[in-house]
């Protein structure tokens, strides 16, 4: 009964792919860039830090608590 | 269809799940860190255990607090303090709008990977799909493991430990998410969606269940008061679903739309072409 669902329908266009050649350039910089921001806001100047002090810890910290990180 | 399309779509799910996310950590989760400063503060965690269930933590929060609450993490030179007014509005603000500007974004480019390589699923069901199980393999199951805990529970001392930890575990469940998925999708050409997928759920759960059993359990709950631990887990959870959530609305219905318009203009341009 299910056999009419499993041949496309005519005319339906397929579904398009993006070529990974194409996409590694944007995965390769945002996913550095993204990265990049979680780590600030989950983790520096607490465990590790690339930046010295206590502002980004301090004014993050809240999120940082109610997003699941590790914090005290 | 570009990943430039898929970027620009993530980060704009992610801004409208980053507001979002402020306001329900802001409402839900807030009156419970204020008690727990409260708890951290007084230090005296058990003598002000509550006894009945009818003390409000939002007469805490409208109270006004305007003391600071900075950790003291011992060999830092220069500690910068930040008011609880700020923390809670201004700092909770920045750190989600950052937060789901990034995790929209990635989540978007891995969408973007994925259209069409997912088995006859369309762009917005396979998007969905994968902000789905990045909700599952980032937040929910290391929240399961290491779940969120409010200010004055956890010491400062095993910071390096506690953070290795989660981070440890986030990687394997990332990972094992990724792998199982595409398992299934292979699994699937010869035993169906539905084996593949059962597959899939099953070896990404077993290898989780290893993995915490493996992994240290993180227990610095002392006396702190179980139903502000719990209120406060609960938030967290909350907010991190809305989190994912909204990015997960916001994208699917801006990746179909996407599509549809892509596919109007390739019929279109078939229709001219054929007359
Ligand atoms: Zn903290």
């Amino acid at each position: 009964m299910s056999q009419v669902s499993a041949v496309p329908v005519a005319g339906a266009p397929s579904v398009p792919t993006i070529p990974f050649g194409q996409l590694a350039p944007w995965a390769l910089f945002f996913g550095l860039l993204g990265t990049l921001v979680l780590f600030f806001v989950s983790t520096d100047q607490g465990a590790v830090s690339l930046l010295a002090g206590t502002a980004i810890h301090e004014w993050v910290h809240d999120g940082r608590h109610l997003l699941g990180y590790p914090c005290h | 269809m570009t990943a430039r399309a898929f970027l620009i779509r993530g980060l704009i799910a992610g801004l409208v799940a980053g507001i979002a996310t402020f306001f329900v950590a802001y409402s839900v989760g807030e009156p419970h860190v204020e008690t727990a400063i409260a708890l951290e503060e007084s230090g005296t965690a058990a003598e002000e255990a509550p006894t009945d269930a009818s003390h409000d933590h939002g007469d805490e929060a409208a109270g006004g607090h305007s003391h600071t609450h900075s950790h003291s993490h011992g060999d830092e030179g220069e500690d910068t303090e930040v008011s609880r007014d700020s923390q809670r509005t201004w700092g909770l603000l920045t750190g989600s709008l950052a937060v789901g500007l990034a995790l929209g974004g990635i989540v978007a480019l891995v969408a973007a990977g994925t259209i069409g390589r997912m088995g006859r699923l369309q762009p917005g069901q396979s998007t969905a799909l994968i902000t789905l199980l990045g909700f599952v393999a980032f937040a929910l199951v290391p929240f399961l493991k290491y779940p969120a805990n409010p200010p004055a529970v956890g010491s400062g001392d095993t910071i390096g430990d506690r953070t290795a930890l989660y981070f440890g575990f986030v990687v394997v469940s990332v990972l094992t998410a990724v792998a199982a998925t595409y398992v299934a999708l292979r699994l699937r050409n010869r035993l169906g969606t539905y084996g593949g997928v059962v597959a899939g759920a099953a070896g990404y759960l077993a290898v989780m269940v290893v993995a915490g059993q493996l992994f240290a359990t993180v227990n610095e709950v002392g006396d702190f008061p179980a139903d502000t631990l719990w209120f406060f887990r609960r938030a967290s959870l909350f907010t991190l679903a809305t989190m994912w959530g909204v990015i997960g609305v916001v994208l699917t219905g801006l990746v179909g739309r996407l599509y549809a318009a892509q596919t109007e203009r390739a019929q279109r341009r078939a229709l001219a072409a054929s007359l």
